[in-house]
């Protein structure tokens, strides 16, 4: 499933990162955690209901100008179909 | 050799042994810990506080039946304070929606609800007791708040042809994630185990029902199951190796790497109440005991799978050859395999149709 470029992605019930002072950074989800680190991190942070797909896209194609935007699209729509299937991401 | 210790990622929190259920396969042991021997309020907050400090992640509230402590909302918010995700693994039978009001209010992250099976009936002859009803009220009040709620069924010989039916409940319940856990054979359920073993037919079929539902509801429900180890070809990496990834504390505050260790002869596990929990997990002995290779036998020792299932389960080594430092037996490399094909065997050749009857299982206890 591909989101929606219009769609804003928002962490499930039950779904949170743990507290800014305590490191490293994870995602906490029933049973498990996901370590963020980087990209992942700035992802996530996003993944507030807030901001849509598209705006990620740009957001971390302007804080990664080095890397190539195609790439960073893919990568970014990967990771957010990831985390869909695992559950612990709504497209609202 | 001492090995450099890395943090425990989840605590399993046993706050009780009383429960209202009488499951046939309870995790507990069949020694069961008395409500005067359990820790206190306070005595669990600083057992938190120590967890979140050791770089725990995530916290399992369960028993027994949790809920049986009063203070519960306490705990879950001590939890918070200590920087852990609060998981509450219950049967849902004493709750109410202003009891759970209290818990979400309270910080509780995720709720965990065990099904017996999917028909009443035979739900509450596992359970020993009247409890199905009652878990299809709780779910829907679960999906009220933005909590986490995950669907755990039993799964055993006598149920597990029902798979169909529980995955029409679990559509119509619709969790974001659900359970298969076949029974482990420890503790109850090691006593009534020729009664809940399944046969290879059904595991057979079950296993590509549960793949087909994994596939039908991805991205809606995550569906994960366990196979049976009795019929694997290798051992389960059990609690993701022996204090490596897990710790759980009894409800007297004993601190052991799994839910059965208690069962191992020569051991002395340490007390929250005595010596810090860092201490307990990084440094005593009943920890650093298998936590190396050092203790490996043949043919772990020189095994490629070795860092992938540290040689498999320590309790059920010790429960089907006597030894708790013997490969597990389950492995199909393992010198005792014969032990666990001759149980199979006689399970196999055993079950053409016979059903067991109610008055034959021996029914958990309480404290």
């Amino acid at each position: 499933m591909t989101p929606e470029p219009s769609s804003r992605p928002r962490l499930a019930a039950g779904c949170r990162m743990n507290e800014k002072s305590q490191q490293p950074r994870v995602l906490l989800m029933p049973e498990r955690a996901l370590r963020l680190n980087g990209p992942s991190l700035e992802i996530v942070e996003r993944c507030d209901g807030q901001h849509t797909v598209q705006q990620i896209i740009t957001e971390l194609q302007k804080l990664y100008s080095k890397a190539d935007p195609v790439k960073v699209e893919q990568d970014i729509v990967g990771y957010l179909n990831l985390l869909q299937e695992e559950r612990a991401l709504d497209f609202e | 050799m001492k090995i450099p210790v890395s943090s425990p990622l989840a605590l399993i929190a046993e706050l009780t042994h009383r429960c209202p259920l009488h499951c046939v396969y309870c995790s507990n042991p069949l020694e069961l810990t008395r409500r005067d021997q359990e820790l206190s309020t306070a005595a669990w907050t600083e057992v938190l506080r120590q967890a979140g400090e050791l770089g725990v992640l995530q916290v399992d509230f369960t028993g027994g039946e949790p809920l049986a402590r009063p203070d519960l909302p306490d705990l879950i918010r001590a939890a918070r304070s200590a920087g852990l995700y609060a998981s509450l693994i219950t049967s849902g039978l004493p709750l109410d929606e202003k009891r759970l009001e209290e818990l979400v209010r309270a910080g509780l992250d995720h709720l965990q609800l065990s099904f017996q099976d999917a028909h009443e009936e035979s739900a509450n002859e596992f359970a020993g007791t009247q409890a199905h009803a009652q878990k299809l009220r709780v779910a829907e009040w679960v999906k009220r708040h933005r909590i986490a709620l995950t669907l755990n069924f039993v799964i055993h010989r006598r149920n597990l042809d029902q798979l169909e039916e529980m995955l029409a409940l679990i559509r119509e319940i619709s969790p974001a994630r659900v359970e298969f856990a076949h029974v482990q054979y420890y503790g109850w359920a090691f006593a009534n185990r020729d009664r809940l073993l399944p046969t290879r037919q059904q595991l057979d079929r079950s296993l590509e029902i549960l793949q087909r539902a994994q596939e039908q509801l991805r991205g809606r429900i995550r569906v994960e199951y366990v196979v049976p180890d009795y019929y694997a070809n290798y051992p389960k990496a059990c609690m993701g190796g022996w204090g490596r990834k897990v710790l759980l504390i009894t409800p007297a505050g004993e601190v052991l790497p799994c839910h059965a260790a208690k069962i191992l002869p020569e051991m002395k596990f340490e007390n929250v109440q005595v010596l810090p929990l860092r201490r307990i997990w990084e440094e005593s002995d009943a920890f650093q005991k298998f936590r190396s290779e050092d203790w490996m036998p043949e043919p772990c020792r020189s095994c490629d799978r070795r860092a992938q299932d540290f040689g498999g389960c320590r309790c059920q080594a010790f429960l089907l050859v006597g030894d708790a430092a013997a490969t597990d037996p389950v492995c199909s490399l393992s010198p005792r395999r014969k032990v666990v094909d001759a149980i199979l065997t006689k399970i196999n050749a055993a079950s053409n149709g016979a059903i067991s009857t109610k008055s034959e299982w021996l029914y958990r206890t309480n404290p």
